[in-house]
């Protein structure tokens, strides 16, 4: 299923640094069509820093970024987050709209029939609009605050969509409820996604490939075949040790 | 598109419909003569005095009654904004011309009658006939205790006493700096700052030792205190004398004429007899204003004069139902005051911290910049204001929206940068621009935040707007300013309990918008 012949988002030696703390070191990566990879790492990796520069909410200060082969730089950044998928830790739903009017956000800033799509997306993560449409994010479970988050990312038909610890603050059930769900529809959609989480079970569950980050760098990346059999070094040793996966 | 921001949008809509009603220019031609006092009870029988000689010669009088102090009435008649007031000649010479105090009261009426046209263009008319210079007054205990009779002997017991003077006196050359020289150091054991309307009472209930009062106060023979003689000549001469703008100069000779008619007329014995009945027993200052002029030879008009004193014998209940009219007057004067100054601060503020929140460099210096209106006495600004605006509703406005920006500006812009960062981020990622982050977002979530803001504004100008009455605004203020100066509790009551109520309304109706405008969803 995943192209990887064709990147569709790639990050050519990028660095960034805030003052004198580096937050990306020469990090180098490519996600084929339909591919799902996940940046995985401990907190100040640098895995969300990578993530945020594909839809440029963080400019890097050297190296290359790509989506669909085209330098970010390029790109007008609204246009560029209009036409990808984001979804964030606790969602970020607005509080102060309804879920229906969440989930239709983005075409309705793209002008588009935005209560049809919304509607779709909802039914899509088994949320229906006649039922939930009308409730405001407060009054919603943890769970189900995150399939309207993830509706909303994929509200517009997104080809990819960029996942910040999406699951993170949720119990062990309702995670494992979300990510089945996640799982089923990016198949279905044939999405790319690039997903950052802390949680080593979360992504050999959901990506294909894994990028294991440590202080701004990329350690290893690989299938998490690949990461068990042959960790490249010491702390991907470690790490997969301590999650007990190896 | 959100209901919120639709919320706020009306009651912004609103607010900035009021002030159209508060704003009408005062008229100039053809004005009245304007009939100023300081707030004081001599001061507001003089006043009223005048006025009634006026009326008696055919003039039509506009009275305005307790101006701040005399930086403010002083103020107000240089720029023609009143047209005559008493003064005191010693007061003219030290406080306004900052010269050295005299005690011949021929020198320093001279001085002062050749200075003041020269230098502001005002005049002075022929004296009353009475002094009333400062008096140090002690409880007769404190005097028998420590045999007190002369200053002198006070500034040798100073550092065992307690002082209680007028801020006025504290400050001015011809007050305690000048008596401390004069007499050698009179270093009491604390000085505390007391309004005149409030000395009487703090010295008789023993908080302070001694005070400065004024020779010809009936409160003086009320309380049986001692006055301590100024054995030193201290104490410049004080006559009492009408103080007249250029304009009423020039253009009004009977005006003139009418008010010299008094001169020489009231010596200080008549004088403390007028404001015993005025200060102890309560007489309305029109009636007592009448009397003067009949004993006098002269005939009082006690006709159209505003009733500015009460019969302290009705119950406070009975008193305010009968001034029922009067009140509400007051308070629609009031509520105009807060709203137009409201309006105009949340016109200001409210772009002011957004576009603060957009820059975010220098924003908080800023704020803090606008907070250090806030410290400003309100006195003080008032009075700064009188050179630039006059006296009147306009400076009172521009006082109060001072006062108003700053809770304005910091909750709008702390409620704007503070707005959800989640759900600001969120939409940041997903293709908002910042114009509608701010509009859909921001704003919206921050509208309660601004709107408690606007609401502390409110409460805080509902408070502030009393003091309007200084420099003749009008609102719940006069018969405050009143009470104050003529020891009336049930003119004060009438004044200070619908200002409370009306903050207290305001503050509900201001929490119902508040409630109006929190988006669905967030409360």
């Amino acid at each position: 299923m995943a192209d990887r012949a064709v990147p569709i988002l790639s990050a050519d030696d990028v660095r960034k640094a805030y003052g004198s703390s580096v937050a990306l070191e020469s990090a180098t990566l490519a996600v084929g069509r339909g591919e799902c990879v996940a940046l995985v790492g401990e907190s100040g990796s640098g895995k969300t820093t990578l993530l945020r520069c594909f839809n440029r909410m963080v400019q890097p200060d050297s190296g290359v970024v790509r989506v669909d082969g085209v330098d970010v730089r390029e790109r007008d950044p609204v246009a560029l987050r209009r036409g990808m998928g984001y979804v964030q830790q606790e969602g970020g739903l607005l509080p102060h709209w309804t879920v229906l009017r969440n989930a239709s956000l983005v075409p309705w800033l793209r002008g588009e029939a935005a209560e049809e799509r919304g509607r779709e997306a909802l039914e899509r993560v088994g949320l229906p609009a006649s039922v939930f449409g009308g409730r405001w994010p407060r009054e919603l479970s943890g769970g189900q605050r995150q399939r309207v988050a993830i509706a909303r990312a994929l509200a517009a038909d997104p080809a990819i969509i960029l996942l910040d610890e999406p699951f993170g603050a949720l119990d062990a059930i309702t995670r494992s409820d979300v990510q089945k769900m996640f799982l089923e529809v990016r198949r279905e959609l044939g999405l790319t996604a690039l997903l950052v989480t802390h949680d080593l079970h979360e992504a050999f569950q959901l990506a294909e490939r894994v990028a294991v980050m440590h202080q701004g760098r990329i350690e290893q990346i690989g299938t998490p075949d690949l990461l068990v059999r042959a960790p490249a070094t010491a702390y991907v040793a470690r790490l997969l040790q301590l999650a007990r996966v190896a | 598109m959100s209901r919120g921001w639709a919320g706020a949008l009306l009651a912004a809509a609103v607010a900035l419909l009021v002030p159209g009603a508060a704003g009408a220019p005062q008229q100039r031609s053809e004005r009245p003569v304007v009939v100023a006092s300081k707030p004081f009870a001599e001061s507001y029988l003089l006043a009223e005095i005048f006025a009634q000689q006026l009326e008696a010669h055919g003039i039509t009088v506009e009275r305005r009654p307790g101006l701040g102090a005399t930086e403010i009435a002083f103020g107000a008649l240089r720029t023609g904004a009143v047209d005559v007031y008493p003064e005191y000649t010693g007061t003219g010479l030290v406080a306004v011309l900052h010269e050295l105090p005299m005690a011949d009261r021929r020198a320093v009426f001279l001085r002062v009658a050749t200075e003041f046209p020269r230098r502001y263009g005002v005049h002075w008319l022929p004296p009353l006939g009475f002094e009333n210079t400062f008096a140090i007054a002690v409880r007769p205990e404190t005097a028998a205790r420590l045999g007190l009779r002369t200053l002198s002997d006070l500034a040798r017991h100073a550092p065992e006493l307690t002082a209680g003077f007028s801020p006025d006196f504290i400050g001015r050359a011809d007050g305690l700096p000048g008596l401390e020289r004069a007499y050698g150091g009179m270093h009491f054991a604390a000085v505390r700052p007391l309004l005149q309307a409030v000395k009487y009472q703090a010295l008789a209930s023993g908080a302070v030792d001694l005070i400065d009062g004024y020779s010809t106060d009936g409160e003086i023979e009320r309380h049986h205190l001692v006055v301590l003689e100024d054995d030193r000549n201290f104490f410049p001469a004080y006559e009492a004398a009408p103080l007249i703008s250029g304009r009423l100069w020039r253009d009004s000779p009977a005006a003139v004429a009418a008010l010299s008619e008094l001169g020489g007329r009231l010596d200080a014995r008549r004088m403390r007899l007028l404001n015993r009945r005025v200060e102890v027993d309560g007489e309305p200052v029109a009636r007592v204003a009448a009397d003067a002029l009949a004993q006098i030879g002269l005939h009082g008009t006690s006709g159209p004069a505003r009733r500015v004193t009460s019969n302290t014998h009705t119950s406070l209940t009975s008193y305010l139902v009968a001034r029922r009219g009067r009140i509400a007057e007051l308070t629609l004067q009031h509520l105009l005051l807060v709203a137009a100054s409201l309006a105009l601060a949340i016109a200001v503020a409210v772009p002011l911290a957004l576009l603060l929140a957009r820059v975010r460099r220098g924003a908080e210096s800023g704020i803090r910049g606008v907070g250090l209106l806030q410290t400003i006495p309100s006195i003080a600004l008032l009075a700064f204001m009188i050179p630039l605006l006059g006296i009147g509703v306009v400076p009172a406005v521009v006082a109060l929206f001072l006062y108003s920006l700053y809770p304005i500006l910091r909750n709008t812009y702390v409620g704007v940068r503070d707005a959800s960062p989640a759900a600001v981020g969120s939409a940041r990622a997903l293709g908002m621009t910042a114009g509608q982050i701010l509009r859909y977002v921001r704003l919206p979530l921050a509208a309660p935040v601004i709107m408690a803001g606007i609401r502390t504004a409110a409460v805080i100008d509902v408070g502030t707007a009393t003091l309007a009455a200084f420099i003749g605004a009008g609102g719940l203020g006069d018969p405050i300013v009143a009470g104050l100066a003529l020891s009336d509790t049930q003119m004060i009551l009438s004044g200070a309990i619908p200002a409370a109520l009306l903050a207290l309304v305001i503050d509900a109706v201001l929490g119902a918008c508040e409630r109006i405008v929190t988006p669905r969803g967030v409360a």
